[in-house]
C-alpha cells in the first residue's frame, strides 16, 4: 500500500493506494496522528484508490477518528470504492462514518 | 457415520426415554408431600439432573473427530506469550520453546506486568516484547483480554497462536493448525488440548480434562460450537478485528441514543426552569429541539458521527453565547453590588473577571451556567470515541473474567466456525496446591456465569439453535452446587430423622430409578472410551460450594455491580504454609455429617426404628458422596509433583 498526503484549504487528504490491510494500517494511523501534531486535526481519508480494506484497516479508521475528535477536528471518508463500500457495510460501520462523493466535498459545507 | 456414534446415538434417546419416564412418574406419584420441604427441592436437583443429561446426550449426538486439515499451513502468524506475573524463567522457557515453532514465524512477550527484567530477557533471546501503551493510563485494563487486545495493535500477521506463559509448544503446532483456515475462510479458531506435564496418574486436583478436551469438545465441534480455551489455539486476526468494529459500531449507537435522550430530558427540565430568564430559556429549549432532530435523523440511519459532530458544533456554539450572555449578567449583578470576583480596572476602566472565582459559582448545582455546562460534559459522550475506554475497539470480549467463551460466542454469533484439533501440541503446569487450583475453577465458573447472565446464548441473535444448547448446556453444569447441596442433605435428612423424600422406596421406584441409572453411566463409559473420568465427578460434586458461590457472585456483579476480584491463577508450584482447612470447611462439614448419618441410620435400624430397604439406599447414597467427597482430603494434603519427586526411593 502507498499512502500520500496533501494538504488543502481547511482540511487535510490522506489517500491510501492499494490494499488498506493489517501491515497498512499502522502507517495510516501514524501519517493521522503527524497531521494532528502539525495542527491540522480536519483530515478526509480519500479512498478512490483503495482496492480493499479489512477489518484492521477499518481500526485504523476508528482510532483515527477518535484522535482527530480528541484534537477538536474530525475524520470523514470520501470517494470509497464498490469492495470498500461492501466492508463498510458488512460491518455496519456505515452506521458510523459517512462516506462523501469527494475529498473536496468532505468538508465543503464548514 | 462411525459404530461409535451410533451405539452412543441409541444410548442417548435411551436414556432420555428412561429419564423423561423416571421423572415424570416422580412428579406425578411419588412426591412426599408431608416433607414437602425435602420432598421438593428433591425432585427439583433430579430434574435439574435430568436436563443436564439431556444436554449432554445432545453434545454427544454429532461427536466430530477431525482427521486433521487438508490444505497446507498457510499466511503470517504472530505467537502470544501472554503473562502478567509468572517468574521469568518460566515465561522465557516457553517464549524460547514458541521461537522454535518450525513454521515461520514472529514471537512476542505480552508482559502485562510491565517488568524491567522481562524486556531484558525478551531483548536478548530475539523476542519481541509489548507491555500496555500510555492510552490505557487511568482506563479499565480488562485483565487478559486487555493485555491480546493492546498486542492486536502493535502486531500485524494474519494468524495468532495464544500461548499461557506455562504452556510449551509443540514445534509442529503451526504445521498441524494453520491448514484449517485455508480449508474453510470462515473459520476463526483452531483450539488444541490443555495437557498438565506436572500432574501424577493420580492427579489429586483433577487438573487434566481428558473428557473436556475430548469428548465434549468433539462434542461442540459437531454442533460448530467448539470453545476457545484461552490458550494453545489460533486465532485470525480478521475475524476478531471484524467482532472489535461490529462491537464499536454497536457501542456507539447505543451509548449515542442514551446520551441524547438523557440530554433532551436534561435540556428539557433546565427550560423550564429558566422561563424567568427570556434569553436563556429560548436557548436551552432551541437545544433541546435540536437533539430532538438529531436522534431522528439518526433513526432515519443518517451516519452517527455526522449528527453528532453537527449537534456539537451547535452546542459548542449555544453554549459559548449563554456563557458570553451569562457572564455578561452576572458581571453586571455583581459589580452592582460591588462584590469580588469582578473588579474595574483602573487604567483600561473595564471589568476584570476572576475566572477561578466565577468557575466556582458556575458549578453551583443551581446556576444556569452549571446546566450548560453539564449539557456539555453529556455532550462529551457524543465524540463517538469511547473516551471512557483505553481502545475504541476492543477485539477481544470484555464482559466476562473468562474473555475466552465470551469472544468465541461472539464470533459464532457472526458466522464464524470453529474447530477442535484433538492434538496435545502445547505441555503446560496446572496448579499445584488446593487453595489455587480452587481460585481457578471460581474464576473459570464465575466468567462462565458472567457470560450466562449478560449475553445469554438462548436470546443471542446469530447463534444457531445447536450452538445456543452447547453454550448453555455448559452454563446450566455450573449450577449444580445447588444440586448437590440438596443430594447430601436428603439422605442425612432419612439416616437421622426417618422423613422421607419420596412416598416409598417401592418396586415402582427401583424398577424405574435403576434403568434410568445404569443406562446413564453405560453412556457415559461408552463416551469416555476408556479416560478415566471418576476424578472430574468426584470434583463436580465435591467443588459444590465453589460453584455456588460463582453463582451468587456473579449475579452480584451483573446485577449489582458488585466487583469480582480477578485471580490470576499461579503455576509456579509455591504454596503457602499450614493446611489450607479454611477454604473447604463446607465440605468438611458435609463429610462430618454424613458418617454421623451413616452411623445413626444404621442404629435406627437395629434398634428397630429404621427401615431396612430404606436405609440400606440411604447408606449406598452417602458411600456415593463421601467416595466424591474424599477427593477433598487427598486433595488437602497434596503437596504438588515436587514433594514426591524428592522422597528418596525405597524409603518406606
Amino acid at each position: 500500500m502507498k499512502l500520500t498526503v496533501t494538504t488543502h484549504e481547511g482540511y487535510a487528504a490522506v489517500r491510501p493506494v492499494g490494499r488498506l490491510t493489517a501491515s497498512g494500517a499502522p502507517r495510516l494511523k501514524q501519517e493521522v496522528q503527524k497531521l494532528i501534531e502539525s495542527g491540522q486535526p480536519r483530515i478526509v481519508v480519500d479512498l478512490a484508490e483503495t482496492e480493499f480494506i479489512d477489518s484492521s484497516g477499518l481500526g485504523a479508521l476508528i482510532g483515527g477518528l477518535k484522535a482527530a475528535r480528541v484534537a477538536e477536528g474530525d475524520l470523514r471518508l470520501a470517494s470509497a470504492t464498490e469492495p470498500v463500500k461492501s466492508v463498510l457495510k458488512l460491518t455496519s460501520l456505515d452506521r458510523v462514518l459517512k462516506d462523501y462523493p469527494t475529498a473536496e466535498a468532505a468538508f465543503g459545507n464548514e | 457415520m462411525s459404530r461409535r456414534l451410533i451405539l452412543i446415538r441409541i444410548l442417548a434417546v435411551l436414556v432420555v426415554l428412561l429419564g423423561v419416564n423416571y421423572i415424570t412418574w416422580r412428579w406425578l406419584e411419588s412426591i412426599n408431600w408431608e416433607a414437602w420441604w425435602i420432598a421438593v427441592p428433591l425432585i427439583v436437583a433430579e430434574t435439574y439432573s435430568l436436563i443436564d443429561t439431556i444436554l449432554f446426550s445432545t453434545t454427544m449426538w454429532r461427536a466430530k473427530e477431525r482427521e486433521g486439515p487438508k490444505s497446507e499451513p498457510q499466511g503470517t502468524v504472530d505467537v502470544f506469550i501472554a503473562t502478567y506475573n509468572e517468574p521469568v524463567e518460566m515465561v522465557m522457557e516457553t517464549a524460547r520453546a514458541a521461537k522454535r515453532i518450525a513454521y515461520p514465524h514472529e514471537t512476542w512477550i505480552l508482559d502485562d506486568g510491565d517488568r524491567a527484567e522481562m524486556a531484558a530477557a525478551a531483548r536478548s533471546a530475539g523476542l519481541g516484547y509489548i507491555t500496555r501503551t500510555a492510552d490505557w493510563q487511568d482506563k479499565p485494563r480488562h485483565a487478559k483480554a486487555g493485555n491480546l487486545n493492546n498486542a492486536l495493535f502493535e502486531t500485524e500477521g494474519e494468524f495468532l497462536l495464544i500461548l499461557d506463559a506455562d504452556q510449551i509448544p509443540d514445534p509442529l503446532i503451526l504445521h498441524r493448525t494453520l491448514g484449517y483456515f485455508a480449508d474453510d475462510p470462515q473459520v476463526a479458531l483452531v483450539q488444541t488440548p490443555q495437557w498438565f506435564i506436572n500432574v501424577n496418574e493420580a492427579d489429586p486436583l483433577g487438573s487434566q480434562a481428558p473428557l473436556f478436551y475430548g469428548p465434549i469438545q468433539q462434542g461442540k465441534d459437531g454442533w460448530n460450537a467448539a470453545f476457545f480455551c484461552g490458550s494453545n489455539a489460533v486465532l485470525r486476526r480478521e475475524s476478531l478485528m471484524q467482532l472489535g468494529i461490529v462491537g464499536y459500531v454497536r457501542d456507539v449507537e447505543d451509548s449515542t441514543q442514551r446520551t441524547l435522550r438523557a440530554a433532551e430530558k436534561l435540556l428539557g427540565r433546565e427550560a423550564r426552569r429558566n422561563q424567568s430568564v427570556p434569553e436563556l430559556h429560548l436557548e436551552l429549549r432551541e437545544l433541546r429541539q435540536e437533539v430532538t432532530r438529531a436522534r431522528a435523523d439518526i433513526s432515519q440511519a443518517e451516519p452517527i458521527a455526522e449528527v453528532t459532530y453537527r449537534l456539537r458544533a451547535k452546542i459548542d456554539a449555544a453554549s459559548r453565547r449563554l456563557v458570553d450572555n451569562d457572564l455578561a449578567t452576572m458581571a453586571d449583578d455583581l459589580a452592582a453590588i460591588e462584590s469580588l470576583p469582578i473588579q474595574r480596572d483602573a487604567e483600561l476602566g473595564t471589568l476584570v473577571v476572576n475566572d477561578v472565582a466565577l468557575d466556582a459559582l458556575a458549578t453551583r448545582e443551581l446556576s444556569p451556567l452549571g446546566a450548560v455546562k453539564s449539557v456539555a460534559a453529556l455532550l462529551d459522550a457524543l465524540r463517538v470515541d469511547r473516551p471512557e475506554e483505553a481502545q475504541p475497539i476492543q477485539p477481544l470480549a470484555t464482559i466476562s473474567v473468562t474473555e475466552d467463551m465470551a469472544t468465541a460466542m461472539q464470533l459464532h454469533g457472526m458466522g464464524w466456525r470453529s474447530v477442535y484439533h484433538h492434538e496435545v501440541l502445547a505441555r503446560g503446569l496446572a496448579p499445584e496446591d488446593l487453595q489455587t487450583m480452587l481460585k481457578q475453577r471460581l474464576r473459570w465458573a464465575q466468567g462462565t456465569m458472567q457470560v450466562f447472565l449478560r449475553d445469554n446464548p438462548l436470546a443471542k441473535k446469530g447463534l444457531s439453535g445447536g450452538q445456543r444448547l452447547m453454550y448453555f448446556g455448559t452454563m446450566w453444569s455450573y449450577l449444580s452446587g445447588f444440586a448437590a447441596l440438596v443430594y447430601l442433605a436428603a439422605p442425612i435428612i432419612y439416616l437421622t430423622l426417618g422423613i422421607l423424600p419420596v412416598t416409598a422406596w417401592s418396586v415402582d421406584f427401583f424398577a424405574r430409578f435403576i434403568p434410568y441409572f445404569l443406562m446413564n453411566q453405560l453412556l457415559f463409559l461408552v463416551v469416555a472410551r476408556g479416560i478415566r473420568t471418576w476424578r472430574g465427578q468426584q470434583y463436580s460434586l465435591a467443588l459444590f460450594p465453589v460453584w455456588i458461590k460463582a453463582c451468587t457472585s456473579s449475579f452480584a456483579n451483573v446485577v449489582f455491580k458488585k466487583p469480582l476480584s480477578f485471580v490470576v491463577t499461579r503455576k509456579d508450584g509455591r504454596s503457602a504454609e499450614g493446611l489450607p482447612l479454611r477454604e473447604v470447611w463446607p465440605q468438611l462439614t458435609a463429610i462430618v455429617l454424613l458418617v454421623i448419618a451413616f452411623v445413626i441410620g444404621i442404629v435406627r435400624v437395629l434398634v428397630g426404628a429404621g427401615d431396612g430397604t430404606g436405609t440400606l439406599v440411604n447408606t449406598v447414597w452417602v458411600g456415593y458422596d463421601l467416595a466424591a467427597l474424599s477427593i477433598i482430603v487427598q486433595a488437602i494434603f497434596y503437596k504438588g509433583p515436587a514433594a514426591y519427586a524428592e522422597e528418596p526411593k525405597g524409603v518406606t
